[in-house]
């Protein structure tokens, strides 16, 4: 890939990650990804499996945000650092394991 | 399509642990033997590229919201092995970071979205394809259907899966214990929000980049030409 191709690839991506609050205002539930609460509002029950692991796991930035942070700005913005956090974390894992898998490698 | 830690049973999250890690295994080998070093910038920026889409939540008619992958043009640029890698650690971190997929769920959600979409896509867009010029038009339609019918695939297993689990797991009473409704639910409302929304969305994302890439560094595609197992020698 050229230096120019590359560069573009990378503005691109610069792009989406400040667009990345659009994806904020999206309201709605998605199948399948409901809450406890909200499933109890469904059905009547979490049931009794599903209570036991639906919180096997605390994430630090859940759902992109940090609790306490929920006015439309304060969560733009975190959801902007989750999106630099994943393209850091991402990118850089691949590109320290490929160049170590291709460091003897002419093209 | 995250599924989320509760909604699998360990009857079905436990064998897709033992299906996936040979997976994992296998992919990282065949792409540790086949990478080339020109490709490694790329490969890092569609995992990144993947993250970032899959931020896009987008609504839908009908209160729905969900967003595209990215996981078909990963498999079609860079091939689907390198695409079970990408778009797997972006997976793996948004359910360790960002409580996005249950930890549990992850060989499910690598499964339908790193393994069954780029796959897909990568023999749709390849059989539509053809023979044709690298530059032709015929190979944007490509991507593009290969981006709607691979999300619509995913979608679809994601349905199967959820709708399994009144079957396999319920206690002594019959009450399901995981995902509460069976695939006469689950099926029509995975299938029918991408096949009518996500899936444009996916095949929208798929032709854009692909026709970029077309015009900015067509060389980039070569690869998409070749099998599954590529010969680097031929292009060096």
């Amino acid at each position: 890939m050229d230096n120019k191709t590359l560069r573009n690839m990378l503005i691109g991506l610069a792009v989406l990650v400040i667009l990345t609050p659009l994806g904020l205002l999206a309201i709605g539930e998605t199948f399948g990804e409901w809450g406890n609460e909200e499933l109890k509002d469904k059905i009547g029950y979490v049931p009794e499996g599903m209570e036991k692991i639906s919180s096997l796991w605390e994430a630090p930035l859940p759902d992109y945000a940090l609790p306490g942070f929920e006015n439309f700005s304060a969560s733009a913005i975190i959801y902007i650092i989750s999106a630099l956090l994943g393209v850091a974390i991402c990118g850089g894992l691949l590109y320290y394991w490929g160049r170590r898998v291709t460091r003897d490698r002419p093209d | 399509m995250h599924v989320p830690d509760g909604y699998l049973g360990p009857h079905t999250y436990i064998p897709l642990w033992i299906l996936m890690i040979p997976i994992w295994a296998y992919a990282a080998r065949r792409l540790s033997e086949e990478l080339r070093s020109r490709q490694v910038p790329l490969l890092a920026l569609s995992a990144a590229f993947s993250f970032v889409i899959m931020m896009f939540n987008v609504p839908i008619p009908g209160g729905s919201t969900g967003h595209a992958v990215g996981g078909a043009i990963v498999g079609i640029v860079l091939g689907p092995w390198a695409a079970v890698i990408s778009i797997s650690v972006a997976l793996v971190l948004q359910a360790l970071m960002f409580g996005d997929g249950g930890i549990t769920a992850i060989p499910a959600n690598c499964l339908t979205m790193a393994v069954l979409m780029p796959f897909s896509a990568y023999y749709i867009y390849r059989i539509i394809s053809g023979k044709s010029d690298i530059l032709s038009s015929r190979r944007v339609a490509a991507a593009a259907v290969a981006g709607y019918v691979s999300l619509t695939l995913a979608a679809g297993a994601t349905g199967f899966l959820f709708g399994i689990q009144p079957i396999l797991e319920q206690d002594a009473s019959g009450m399901p214990l995981y995902m509460p409704y069976g695939l006469n639910v689950t099926m029509p409302a995975m299938l029918i929000e991408h096949v009518l929304g996500f899936g444009f969305l996916e095949a929208l994302v798929t032709a854009l980049i692909f026709a970029y890439i077309q015009k900015a560094d067509p060389s980039l595609l070569i690869g998409a030409m070749r099998g599954p197992r590529g010969n680097s020698a031929s292009s060096g």
